[in-house]
């Protein structure tokens, strides 16, 4: 959305849409990548991406139930995912305004830092919790989980795209 | 008279005490999970309505599975077989050495007097994955309540013991691996019955012997296995083999490491076993349960009616 590119009207979102694509992304999360560690948290990217389109619609309270759902999926602590997810939303909605000013690029940047510092806070939970620190391959899985962000904003944003017309017949 | 501006934008509280409300309620679950473990139901709730999804996330692998082992070569099934028939007469023969074991150290206990354990048939269970926490040592199996699974029982595979059920659902239940950090297991060294605890090492993959005198009879090589005091694990289960000892002058503990026996984080499938024996009651609840016997409260209450009377 930057001064100098043009910009197209996007149709209303539905909230259904916005309802499935977090349950896929639910999904994707419980899927048993064969190297966890790189798989990155398909829920914090959706939620990000819902965050910084949609900052009216998906909030704080939508970050921490997705979280509470995904602790009790993984096994981990009771709340590590819902704190994790509601300060995610929480810096999400607050640099929408700016994120949405950059290219698709430059909007991933912004979200890999978002991210890094969602996994940052995980581990400051667990290590406060007496957990040994799995080392620093903990930060390969944000770093792809921003590389995603294009295709996300592309699937995500498709529904939402009207198609062009072409009116031959139009006088403008 | 007062009064404010009338609302335009209605927005709720403030974006900042929004975050201030949810932080702290994710961070009071935080401590009441990790601390006094009073979020258990909430927990069970939130996996019910988890476990569609969890299932249908399941589901590709296995298809997969299937399909490749529909097409896996015959050679190499053939020559699958004869190793498992080779493995079968090995077994056959330990077996029947075992119940002849088993039947002369029953006829022992009879003599002596102590009280026969019963044994039960393990569940076997497959592993469906690894849990999603790269902090913790799980795997989730795909055997539940709904099969008897119980929390607390012990899994092993065909070696030894792999780890314990720390959590259970319908269809599933956790097994927290024996390298798992936080995990301990009852331990007897197998050569000169010396008893030890031994605990995960985290991502060492090794279990490490805590507490242990540095003039400790233990020495590299020595096998490990279950004591079976807890009551939870079966006795004589291969637990690990010592594969380091550090004798320090400057500790009163020695260091010592040892490498799992069982295939802990490779291998697909495992037995899980129940605990053996109810477990006996704690004192204090034994003589509560003989305090509400009604033969030992009649006296007391003969003593309070003379007390009135008197």
């Amino acid at each position: 959305m930057g001064p100098d590119r043009p910009q197209r009207i996007l149709l209303p979102v539905r909230v259904s849409w916005i309802v499935t694509s977090f349950a896929a992304a639910l999904l994707l999360n419980f899927v048993p990548w064969h190297p966890a560690a790189l798989a990155p948290d398909f829920v914090a990217l959706t939620l990000t991406f819902w965050c910084v389109r949609q900052p009216r619609l998906v909030g704080l309270g939508v970050a921490w139930l997705l979280g509470l759902l995904s602790d009790a999926g993984s096994g981990a602590l009771l709340g590590q995912h819902a704190l994790v997810y509601s300060l995610l939303a929480f810096a999400a909605i607050t640099l929408s305004r700016r994120i949405l000013w950059f290219s698709v690029w430059g909007q991933a940047l912004h979200v890999a830092v978002l991210l890094l510092f969602a996994q940052g806070v995980a581990a400051l939970v667990r290590l406060a919790a007496g957990a040994d620190f799995p080392g620093w391959s903990l930060f390969a899985a944000p770093l792809l989980g921003a590389a995603l962000w294009p295709v996300a904003s592309l699937l995500l944003l498709a529904p939402q795209r009207r198609p062009i017309e072409v009116d031959e017949t139009r006088p403008l | 008279m007062e009064h404010s501006p009338p609302p335009f934008f209605k927005r709720g509280p403030a974006p900042l005490v929004r975050l201030a409300f949810f932080a702290s309620l994710s961070l009071a679950l935080l401590v009441l999970d990790a601390r006094f473990r009073y979020a258990e139901g909430l927990r069970q709730a939130l996996a019910l309505a988890a476990q569609p999804l969890q299932a249908l996330a399941v589901l590709p692998g296995s298809v997969v599975d299937r399909i490749a082992g529909y097409f896996s070569s015959q050679v190499q099934l053939r020559d699958e077989n004869a190793g498992l028939r080779r493995q079968l007469v090995d077994a056959s023969q330990s077996v029947q050495r075992l119940q002849a074991a088993l039947a002369d150290a029953e006829q022992l206990r009879r003599l002596a007097g102590v009280a026969e354990r019963y044994r039960n048939r393990g569940i076997p269970a497959e592993i469906l994955y690894d849990a999603r926490d790269p902090y913790a040592r799980k795997v989730i199996i795909g055997r539940g309540t709904q099969h008897g699974v119980r929390a607390g029982s012990a899994v092993v595979d065909e070696i030894g013991v792999v780890g314990q059920v720390t959590r259970t659902h319908a269809g599933a239940a956790e097994v927290t691996l024996l390298t798992d950090k936080d995990q301990a297991i009852p331990v007897q060294v197998q050569r000169n019955g010396l008893r030890a605890v031994a605990y995960g090492g985290g991502l060492s993959g090794l279990l490490e012997l805590r507490y242990m005198a540095a003039n400790a009879e233990i020495e590299a090589g020595d096998r490990l296995v279950t004591s079976g005091l807890d009551g939870l694990y079966p006795p004589g289960l291969r637990v690990a083999t010592v594969v380091r000892v550090e004798r320090d002058a400057a500790n009163s503990f020695a260091r010592i490491l040892c490498q799992p026996a069982a295939g802990v984080e490779r291998g697909r499938f495992v037995l899980v076993l129940n605990a053996e024996a109810p477990q006996t009651p704690y004192p204090e609840e034994a003589g509560a349960q003989r305090e509400r016997d009604p033969r030992g409260g009649k006296p007391r209450r003969a003593h309070r009616k003379a007390a009135d009377g008197a």
